[in-house]
């Protein structure tokens, strides 16, 4: 279909459906914290205002909450449907975090959205508050477990290719669960979705500033946005910096691309600030850089692109060896030096999968065929560095308007800045922005690999014909399309609303 | 540590337990929904309806997730295989599952009632569908899908079609499994409204449990003499590994009814099946509601266990290479897997049970058009 074959139409719908569902997850993440400081500040003061704060926001809440359930099923059914091999693969490691996410933290949030929202007059206001925190929390939870599997992919540690049942198993429950490629991801995307949720609040207030109404609950709003918006920034940044700490020890192709370094530099390093990639080339036609930066950073010499595909060249000869011994042993299981020499090599196996981009039968790979699959799984340079440029240049500013915003609220200079309530009303989408900005490099930094260093992204795909995923992709991009239009014009209606009118029925 | 072989009969129950806790509690809010159009005539009473599930459906449906989430955990080559078969029919749930969420979320939010009766079809295209699909998803497990595993890496290929999918047992399957939701949704109905509602509820509740009991029946005499079973043939080995290119397997009419043979106490299924439905009836006639939705939940339980209990050992029938059938002892996880998930739903899943539990008490209670409280 328009050129396009199975395995291509199943990334393009994964990655749509995926952005689609990241619109709203980070917005209610980044909500339901807001919502729960606001309701404890409520219980400890026992000021209305905060009440119908929480109210006003949870309304909005709500209908993102429910888009983002709506779009969240479909992701866990896509690992089955158009990666069935991935999901044999590696589904008795990757299924695990996908389980516990379901039993510790979807429960959570979605049995107690329900008495959020319908247990204000059943509850005190204590156990009204302890439930907006459970919600809180379980949406935190699910963030966890889902960061897990993500970080599993990137860092696959923890876990063997089993010979026996031909899949990997998990070794090590405990290395996946504290997987640092989980763990400082985890912080870095729960922090952002706050930065999102605090920018999202101070735009929405000052646009009310900007009517001259709800004048007291925009002010209380913007403060609380603001002190959470400030923490949450510098939090990125430290976890930012752990993360690529991290990438540069496990994803040197990554961490090339991202710096666009295309010959290996000795320690320390230097920091390309802004630079022109050429990747067939394999330069950089003009560049801007910081000499030693990136190695007082990272604290070690950082490889370039050629090396890095040298390191390509010799896995996959490596690999070769491991899917030879492979087929060695399944044809005779007590071949034990077969098992051996597979064993010694086993690391590599996933590379030689990589040939069978363009061959049927690897074991006859010519030298150029291995330097051609090598070469071709290169990450493209350009879209990598300047996404994660643009990520890290949006994180800088946020800190400055966060600042900005939270001084001019003590000193009470910002009720009357109309410029500033327009600059806050005009960046809501900004944070979307930095946060597609990171995804982008974290995924299709990865590429070719869907596990690295593991499994192939075009091995992990189901046998389907292009016309069967076409027409998914079609009936998902028509229905989450109009589902989203739906929803921002219903955000709008509700936003002008305003929360004077919100507050009409038992509460 | 337990055996391999204990752990992978745990998963087997609890895959089982999963899929019954979906039916009893998803059955709630699939069948109001599935109703809709047919007991709630003016925009009160649908909105009294929607409510009786509004602050709940939200936690049913995770059972749902929690199913998915556990089958991909514990059992991958059957997720993969099952998902990636019957690609279009989960996309069409997934339709359903998507349209659910924005269905409650968004038809109060414009005074039209273009707009309403919009979100109140796709109300019930959410609970039709999966209630629908689901029972013609098994169906086709019991005869069997058309796949194929290569047996050096374990790929899957498929070969049918989605129409494939639309024959008349698995068609028959999925009249079982939607009469047996609205006869769990018309009497939850019937015990979370009052009046008109719910008379027209107990009514339904009634045909929908007869019509149940006839398409069950009707069911097990195909199984019994039309649907071709399967048998394990070479050594069954318990606790070997998750290979299920190691065995063979033979494929004969009347095959399905020897579980009924060599483990004579599944005759527990149907029993529960007819006894749940009756009880169902006479609870419903006395107008002792919660025992009746327990009668339900009981025929429910009989129903999925019945599907399950006759197919043991096997999970996932092939019927286009036989071999590659999956079974309880060769598509499991890793030993540890399997334990570390047992651990895990062992501390949770009671925890889960109370809070929910809870929830419900906080706001139990007759929903009535006056009290229905609005998300503000």
């Amino acid at each position: 279909m328009f050129g396009l074959d199975n395995m291509d139409l199943s990334r393009i719908q994964f990655a749509y459906t995926v952005s689609v569902h990241f619109i709203f997850v980070p917005l209610t993440i980044g909500l339901s914290l807001l919502m729960a400081i606001m309701e404890t500040i409520y219980v400890k003061t026992g000021k209305e205002i905060y009440k119908q704060m929480v109210q006003f926001w949870a309304i909005l809440f709500a209908m993102n909450f429910a888009m983002g359930v709506a779009t969240g099923v479909p992701m866990e059914f896509q690992f089955g449907t158009n990666w069935s091999y991935y999901a044999h693969y590696v589904g008795d490691v990757f299924g695990s975090p996908l389980a516990i996410e379901g039993l510790m933290a979807f429960f959570l949030e979605a049995t107690f959205i329900g008495l959020f929202f319908f247990g204000w007059n059943k509850l005190s206001k204590v156990q009204h508050a302890t439930v907006t925190w459970l919600v809180f929390l379980g949406s935190n939870f699910s963030a966890i477990w889902i960061l897990i599997a993500n970080g599993w992919m990137q860092n696959p540690i923890g876990a063997y290719f089993n010979l026996d049942t031909m899949r990997m198993e998990m070794d090590d429950f405990w290395a996946v669960v504290l997987n640092p490629a989980a763990q400082y991801r985890f912080l870095h995307t729960l922090t952002a979705s706050y930065i999102l949720g605090s920018v999202f609040v101070i735009g929405v207030s000052s646009l009310y500033l900007l009517r001259g109404k709800n004048i007291e609950f925009a002010k209380r709003s913007i403060m609380v946005a603001a002190v959470v918006g400030i923490i949450s920034t510098i939090a990125t940044a430290i976890a930012g910096d752990m993360q690529g700490k991290l990438v540069h020890k496990t994803q040197h192709a990554k961490m090339a691309a991202v710096e666009a370094i295309w010959e290996t530099e000795e320690f320390p390093a230097g920091v390309t600030l802004f630079a022109l990639p050429s990747q067939s080339g394999e330069k950089n036609f003009f560049e801007v850089r910081i000499p030693k930066a990136l190695g007082m950073l990272v604290g070690d010499e950082v490889k370039g692109i050629k090396d890095v595909r040298k390191d390509y060249e010799s896995r996959i000869r490596s690999g070769l060896i491991a899917y030879d011994a492979l087929n060695k042993y399944k044809a005779d299981k007590t071949n034990e030096q077969a098992r051996a020499t597979f064993e010694a090599h086993v690391a590599d196996l996933g590379y030689a999968l990589l040939l069978f981009r363009n061959l049927t039968d690897i074991t006859q790979a010519t030298d150029q065929d291995i330097q051609m699959a090598a070469a071709s799984s290169m990450p493209k340079v350009a879209p990598l560095f300047f996404s994660f440029r643009l990520m890290v240049g949006l994180g800088v500013f946020f800190l400055v308007f966060f600042t900005t915003v939270y001084v001019m609220t003590i000193r009470n200079t910002y009720v009357k800045s109309k410029f500033m309530q327009y600059v806050a009303l005009w960046i809501i989408p900004l944070p979307w922005f930095a946060i597609f900005a990171g995804w982008f490099v974290a995924e299709y930094g990865r590429q070719p690999w869907v596990i690295q260093d593991i499994l192939p992204t075009f091995r992990a795909a189901s046998h389907l014909s292009s016309a069967t995923v076409f027409s998914s992709l079609l009936g998902f991009f028509i229905i989450y399309t109009c589902l989203v239009i739906v929803d921002a014009i219903l955000m709008v209606k509700q936003v002008k609303k305003g929360p004077e009118n919100t507050n009409n029925s038992a509460n | 540590m337990l055996d391999y072989e204990i752990l992978r009969i745990i998963w087997w129950l609890l895959l089982g337990t999963l899929l019954i806790g979906y039916a009893i509690m998803d059955g709630f809010d699939l069948g109001v929904a599935t109703l809709l159009p047919f007991i709630a005539k003016t925009e009160e009473e649908k909105r009294v309806l929607i409510h009786t599930i509004e602050p709940y459906w939200e936690g049913n449906q995770i059972w749902l997730v929690l199913g998915g989430g556990a089958i991909f955990a514990a059992w991958p080559a059957v997720y993969a295989v099952s998902f990636s078969g019957m690609y279009l029919a989960l996309c069409l749930v997934l339709v359903a599952l998507i349209l659910r969420p924005v269905s409650f979320a968004f038809r109060n939010k414009y005074e039209s009632e273009t707009w309403k009766g919009f979100w109140s079809y796709t109300h019930f295209v959410s609970g039709f569908l999966p209630a629908l699909l689901t029972g013609v998803a098994v169906g086709n497990v019991i005869i069997g899908l058309p796949f194929k595993i290569d047996p050096l890496y374990l790929s899957i290929t498929y070969h049918g079609s989605f129409f494939d999918l639309l024959n008349p047992f698995a068609l028959l399957c999925g009249l079982v499994s939607l009469s047996m939701i609205v006869m769990q949704g018309s009497i939850y109905t019937a015990l979370k409204t009052e009046g008109v509602l719910a008379e027209r509820s107990k009514n339904i509740a009634k045909y929908a449990g007869l019509i149940l009991l006839v398409l069950y029946a009707i069911g097990a005499v195909f199984t019994a003499f039309f649907v071709k079973g399967y048998v394990i043939t070479s050594k069954i080995v318990t606790d070997g590994p998750s290979n299920p290119m190691y065995k063979t397997v033979e494929q004969g009419v009347g095959v399905w009814f020897h579980n009924f043979r060599d483990m004579p106490w599944i005759i527990l299924a149907p029993v529960l099946v007819i006894a749940g439905v009756l009880l169902m009836l006479k609870f419903s006639k006395a107008n002792r509601m919660p025992c009746a939705l327990v009668s339900s939940s009981m025929a429910i339980f009989g129903v999925v266990a019945t599907a399950g209990l006759i197919m043991f050992p096997f999970i996932l029938p092939s019927s286009y290479d036989l071999a590659s059938s999956l079974t309880v002892w060769d598509a499991s996880s890793s030993k540890l897997t399997l334990t570390i998930m047992l651990v895990v739903t062992v501390i949770f899943l009671p925890i889960v049970l109370l809070y929910t539990a809870w929830v419900f008490r906080v706001l139990r209670g007759k929903v009535k058009p006056d009290t229905i409280e609005e998300k503000y």
